[in-house]
């Protein structure tokens, strides 16, 4: 590794950085909040690229994660008065690395297709929980509740604006990057790769790499439950449709349109996926899905690398 | 409440109804499943568009009876139509993907179950159809009039899957499609089209799919959703009962199904489903081949 191909990747990683602050500035409301809501789905991918991508393991669960982030902060945003935004962070980090301990626990002991469908079968119980569960989590209908104002304590504290929101997700979104890129660059995500590529092989060096596989759903989780208090911050509801799998299989498809193992790439799938729904839900008002469907089935035949395949090398410098 | 208590609580002949009932759904949940174990079998593709071709298979059984009226034609004609879109997709999508990653064929037929799931809602509205069963006789059972339909649909679903076992065992296609479950290569080497056969258990797979949903019609509304709830039954059968396990996901099927109807006594049948997943992932921890195969010497 050079160091001019890292100065390099660092310069375009500030260029982009300084597009997406400035972006809000320019963007008219409607595409302010788009690329907000791009932003959040693409933590939510980026963090299921950490197990998909770097430890291979394709879970069909985030959905939970990300659902129970939600559920957790609107349980935060509901009880506590005046809602508090760190409060909710909290409470929905704690709800997603709860359960994201759980699933891992078990579903860690199973590889391949027996994991993917473990995972999915957890989240579908917690949606069947939720769904149910009407006194506490309303259900069908979901809960509704205010946005926490933009606050530290003994400092400030600002209602959110769309702009003063869009930052506040890109920084979050930023660091999350930053911390995963490191993670995935560890002895840890080592090990991780390392498991992905030859688990025996693993195995017979020494690791223990149950451990290290609970270790990173459970990181992953945590991300995603982190996705989950953005957007409950964002929407300011919560509903079971969250929880439900086809999220995750949603998921799924932003990182194989923007390239596994980029931890980029699912960002970018996830502003491609988001774009062709907006584009296509013109003609095809809710019945979008049919022509996304087809592009996706069509990339997953030929384009298997997804959009920033090509740059997987140079991505994880 | 104690034991006594609860048990006191259920009358016998709910206990004896409900273990109709999980029988019955058990039969149609096995059709789904056992096509699903096959094309899992054979093709190492887990095809999470099975139920969008049991869903799809009940639509074209409303068209054809409404168009017919004729309930068993509507039932040959379903499950051919949707054997040849099974073949289609087959050879569209699939088979490009021979080869490659396990993961790239859940992608792709999960990609296809999100088409045919909202080409249906598009072409056929949210709205439920109904398909009338073929003959509305009834039994009495205790205080239920309980329909002589279900109990059909029972045994034409052992009927088919009968069907399927005996042409697997005996018929010339049938050995071919086993030869090529336990080794491809090999099977390729003995003159055995491989690529043709995997299209040709697609299509057997889709087409019993769509003969149970053409079955299961009558009792509860046909809509653009109904996939979703049979794909993850029949998920679950699947592994329970042993990947590629014919035997086993018939089994497994008839277990599950009683298990929830049984539970459904006490909870709702939403919250009914979670017993099924507990024992799913009981399963998956202790006993992973799945629970009605023999334990591997």
């Amino acid at each position: 590794m050079t160091a001019r191909r890292v100065a390099s990747y660092w310069m375009v990683f500030s260029v982009v950085l300084a597009l997406l602050i400035a972006a809000p500035l320019v963007l008219p409301e409607f595409w302010r909040q788009f690329l907000t809501e791009i932003l959040i789905w693409g933590l939510l991918a980026m963090s299921s690229d950490l197990l998909v991508g770097y430890a291979g393991m394709v879970s069909f669960g985030h959905s939970a994660f990300f659902g129970l982030g939600i559920y957790g902060a609107a349980a935060a945003l509901l009880s506590i008065t005046p809602p508090n935004l760190w409060l909710a962070l909290l409470f929905g980090l704690m709800a997603a690395a709860g359960v994201a301990a759980f699933v891992a626990y078990f579903a860690t002991r199973l590889r391949d297709i027996y994991f993917a469908i473990t995972t999915l079968i957890f989240s579908q119980i917690f949606y069947v929980i939720i769904f149910t569960w009407t006194e506490v989590t309303g259900g069908e209908n979901g809960l509704t509740f205010r946005r926490p104002p933009l606050a530290v304590p003994g400092l400030f504290s600002v209602p959110f604006t769309s702009e003063t929101l869009h930052w506040f997700v890109l920084a979050v979104v930023t660091l999350s990057y930053l911390l995963l890129r490191r993670i995935t660059q560890s002895p840890f995500g080592m090990v991780l790769q390392s498991i992905r590529e030859n688990e025996a092989r693993t195995r017979a060096i020494g690791y223990p790499i149950e451990r290290y596989k609970i270790v990173a759903v459970m990181l992953s989780g945590l991300f995603a439950g982190l996705a989950g208090v953005l957007y409950a911050i964002q929407n300011r509801f919560a509903a079971p449709d969250f929880v439900f799998f086809l999220v995750s299989g949603e998921v799924i498809i932003f990182n194989v349109m923007g390239g596994i193992g980029t931890l980029v790439g699912p960002i970018v799938g996830a502003a491609f996926f988001l774009l062709l729904r907006e584009g296509f839900s013109r003609f095809f008002t809710e019945y979008y899905l049919i022509p996304v469907g087809l592009i996706f089935i069509a990339m997953v035949i030929f384009l298997p690398q997804g959009l920033l395949g090509f740059m997987r090398r140079s991505l994880n410098r | 409440m104690g034991v006594e208590q609860l048990l006191q609580a259920i009358p016998l002949d709910q206990l004896l109804i409900q273990t109709i009932n999980g029988i019955v759904a058990g039969m149609i949940l096995a059709l789904v499943a056992s096509g699903l174990t096959l094309i899992f079998g054979i093709m190492d593709v887990v095809n999470f568009a099975h139920g969008e071709l049991f869903m799809l298979g009940a639509y074209v059984g409303v068209i054809i009876l409404a168009a017919t009226g004729n309930f068993w034609l509507a039932l040959l004609a379903a499950s051919l139509a949707i054997a040849l879109l099974g073949a289609a997709i087959h050879v569209t999508v699939l088979r490009p993907l021979l080869g490659r990653d396990p993961l790239m064929t859940i992608l792709a037929t999960f990609g296809i179950s999100l088409v045919l799931q909202n080409y249906a809602l598009w072409q056929f509205g949210p709205v439920a159809r109904k398909i009338q069963e073929p003959f509305t006789g009834h039994f009495t059972l205790f205080y239920l009039e309980y329909p002589w339909y279900r109990l059909v649909i029972a045994l034409l679903s052992a009927a088919i899957i009968g069907a399927l076992w005996l042409f697997l065992k005996f018929g010339t296609y049938g050995i071919w499609i086993r030869a090529t479950m336990q080794d491809r290569v090999m099977a390729q080497a003995m003159g055995i089209p491989v690529p043709w056969v995997l299209t040709v258990v697609f299509a057997i797979g889709a087409g019993m799919a769509a003969a149970s949903g053409v079955l299961f019609g009558p009792l509860v509304g046909v809509n653009h959703a109904m996939g979703l709830d049979w794909v993850l039954k029949a998920f679950i059968v699947v592994v329970v009962g042993g990947m590629g396990n014919l035997g086993g996901s018939i089994a497994a099927s008839i277990f599950i199904s009683l298990l929830e109807s049984y539970a459904s006594l006490w909870v709702s049948p939403a919250q009914a489903v979670i017993f099924s997943f507990v024992v799913l992932i009981l399963t998956l921890l202790f006993r992973p081949t799945g629970l009605f195969v023999p334990t591997p010497k």
